[in-house]
């Protein structure tokens, strides 16, 4: 077993675990003792990827990018997530939980969301399977959402906004959890991130693990060699991430880059850069780095994604940071912005806020000539619009 | 080692014991060893002093919003400890101290072990302390200071886990009355069932219910059982109630009491 996967008990190191009230213990271990034996099931595996195919359009393209391999002199191929159904890599998840949640007999799912997008890809999975849907949304990202708040209205879900606290993506959660306790039975709880507590982190890498296999595979066909020298993607919670460096965490020659949202600056007071400002801590049912008070309280992360908008990362992240196999940067939301425009006007494809994050991460890196880069492209921008049009005027 | 307070309650009063909940630094930040007075004073039992937590996952709002009051109000676990010096001259019914793994954590285990030990807490509740952290990192801990762990068992418990964790407590269990968050609202009656399995069980620990008990009925018929009862949201929404303006925390906690135990 690799030195990064999940053990027994649920750690990457010492991060991970179920911290969890026993309210949550019958849930947690129902979909611990069965998720791994569920996915491996092959009537799972065929619907899993005959929908992966079919309906949200995999295998994604590895484009090369040739206008921004110029600029940075080295080549730089982006992951096309953005052109999944419903415009983000979440709904390779989602899609993999509905169908282990229907496996479960469950009738109830709730998620919660940041950005909208997990919200939209698990509206969009119940709408597909008849199930009633419920999504947690921080207020203050309801507002500034609404394209995505329309969406999963307009898919059937319910849109619950969470009032409490940030209310931000923290919060969401926070009630989600809440909700699930209240609903012990008949519901399954999508966690659209890889954090939370055993087995989501690992179940969510899993299924965002497509991601990593179809690159080896596209690398392989375009150049010649499976692997790639570096991997680039944002992280918030760090799904995506994830999934981008799953089938690389055992390959040493290639360099695992992660971007967090550094905000208005990593020590400005509005920041999501976790790695930087986190200190080993408990949040959501995991150990993890966790951005807090002296006194442990939670802080409010400020990025101006709200799909990175959260003051955790998962602890596998966590343990690709603490043993360094795993570089963290951090990109602000000045550099994002900026990232986004000029990959809309080199390359016709408006990014997500978040994928932007990735984007000016490249900025950051010793480029040369004999690399190949592989930035995962998470997610499209209509979305993001409205930030992009008030950074315009 | 002397006796834990808890144990001695429970030998001494078996049946009918009132566990009461309050937030540490509400209904402001000073009010700590007030609130835990007019509870000793009102007849209470034994009391559960929560420690504020910015995201607890186990409460309902009205809990939470308390904590968040305490929060905002500048309450921490180091100022929880030194308002609790000394409180043993004035407060002699057992104290447990009730919160999040996180906060404790960053206080330090070992640290915030002693200091409860030393200044005469007697047991902890955190809920989100799993089983298997507890027996490999924690329980020496616990045990060198002196102090309890409750774990809490649910309907939905196993009783094979049921077992477990009663192997595992020390000084009661926390029966929550049904699979929910605090202060929800619930009928007792429609729990009889569990509380009678607990009862036929022959636990080593006494049981106290915890979860939607309000009144005087909620409390009786939790009682029925089981060793005693906790009441939290009730007490905060009394103390944050209309009636509480203007009144004195002492008459609004000995009037929330009467309500209970006439």
């Amino acid at each position: 077993m690799s030195v990064y996967s999940v053990d027994t008990n649920g750690y990457y190191g010492q991060f991970g675990g179920a911290f969890i009230p026993e309210m949550l213990y019958p849930n947690v271990e129902e979909l611990r003792g069965r998720y791994l034996e569920i996915i491996r099931e092959p009537g799972f595996q065929q619907e899993f990827q005959q929908l992966l195919r079919d309906y949200v359009g995999r295998p994604t393209p590895l484009y090369f990018a040739r206008r921004t391999s110029e600029r940075f002199g080295t080549r730089i191929f982006l992951k096309r997530e953005d052109l999944c159904h419903t415009g983000a890599h979440k709904v390779n998840n989602t899609i993999g939980q509905i169908l282990l949640a229907r496996r479960l007999g469950k009738k109830r799912i709730i998620a919660e969301t940041g950005a909208g997008q997990h919200g939209v890809a698990t509206a969009t999975v119940c709408a597909l399977m008849g199930m009633e849907c419920i999504v947690f949304m921080g207020a203050k990202d309801i507002e500034r959402q609404a394209p995505n708040v329309a969406r999963m209205r307009m898919l059937g879900a319910h849109v619950e906004p969470a009032l409490s606290g940030s209310q931000t993506l923290k919060d969401a959660t926070n009630e989600a959890i809440r909700d699930w306790i209240n609903h012990p039975v008949d519901t399954h709880y999508i966690i659209g991130s890889v954090v939370g507590p055993h087995p989501y982190p690992d179940m969510v890498a899993r299924f965002q693990s497509v991601i990593s296999e179809e690159i080896r595979k596209q690398l392989k066909e375009t150049t010649g060699s499976e692997l790639p020298t570096k991997v680039i993607a944002c992280v918030g919670g760090g799904s995506n991430a994830a999934g981008t460096f799953y089938h690389f965490l055992d390959e040493p020659s290639v360099e695992l880059i992660a971007v967090e949202a550094a905000g208005e600056g990593v020590h400005s007071g509005h920041s999501a850069a976790t790695t930087q400002l986190g200190r080993d801590g408990i949040l959501h049912g995991s150990r993890s780095l966790v951005m807090q008070t002296e006194d442990g309280q939670v802080l409010e992360a400020h990025s101006i994604s709200a799909g990175l908008d959260y003051p955790g990362i998962g602890p596998l992240h966590a343990h690709l940071f603490a043993t360094g196999r795993g570089r963290y940067l951090s990109a602000t939301d000045e550099e994002a912005v900026t990232a986004a425009f000029d990959l809309a006007r080199t390359e016709g494809i408006i990014p997500a806020l978040e994928s932007s994050h990735a984007l000016a991460g490249l900025h950051q890196l010793d480029l040369s000539p004999n690399d190949t880069v592989v930035l995962c492209l998470s997610g499209r921008g209509d979305k993001d619009m409205q930030a992009y049009m008030n950074h315009m005027k | 080692m002397s006796t834990n307070r808890i144990d001695a309650l429970f030998t001494r009063r078996p049946k009918g014991v009132l566990n009461v909940y309050c937030t540490a630094g509400f209904p402001h930040r000073d009010a700590t060893l007030e609130v835990m007075q007019s509870l000793q004073a009102s007849g209470v039992d034994m009391i559960e002093l929560g420690m504020p937590y910015s995201d607890p996952l186990a409460d309902g709002p009205v809990i939470q919003a308390s904590s968040m009051t305490a929060i905002e109000g500048g309450m921490t676990t180091k100022l929880l400890f030194e308002q609790l010096q000394g409180f043993r001259e004035r407060i002699q019914v057992p104290v447990l101290l009730m919160g999040y793994l996180n906060t404790v954590m960053q206080y330090g285990f070992e640290r915030f072990c002693a200091d409860a030990a030393a200044v005469g807490i007697d047991g902890l509740i955190l809920p989100d302390l799993p089983m298997h952290e507890y027996e490999t990192l924690y329980a020496p801990v616990l045990q060198r200071h002196g102090l309890h762990l409750i774990f809490l068992v649910t309907p939905e418990t196993s009783p094979e886990r049921i077992r477990q964790l009663d192997a595992l407590s020390t000084g009661f269990l926390y029966a929550v009355s049904s699979s929910s968050t605090t202060g929800r609202d619930k009928d007792m009656g429609d729990q009889q069932a569990y509380f009678r399995r607990l009862e036929g069980m022959g636990l080593r620990n006494p049981v106290l219910v915890g979860f939607g008990i309000k009144d005087a009925a909620t409390f009786t018929a939790a009682c029925a059982h089981t060793n005693g009862a906790i009441i939290g949201t009730a007490f905060i929404r009394a103390l944050k109630g209309p009636e509480a303006a203007g009144a004195s925390i002492a008459d609004v906690t000995r009037g929330f009491i009467k309500t209970i135990r006439p």
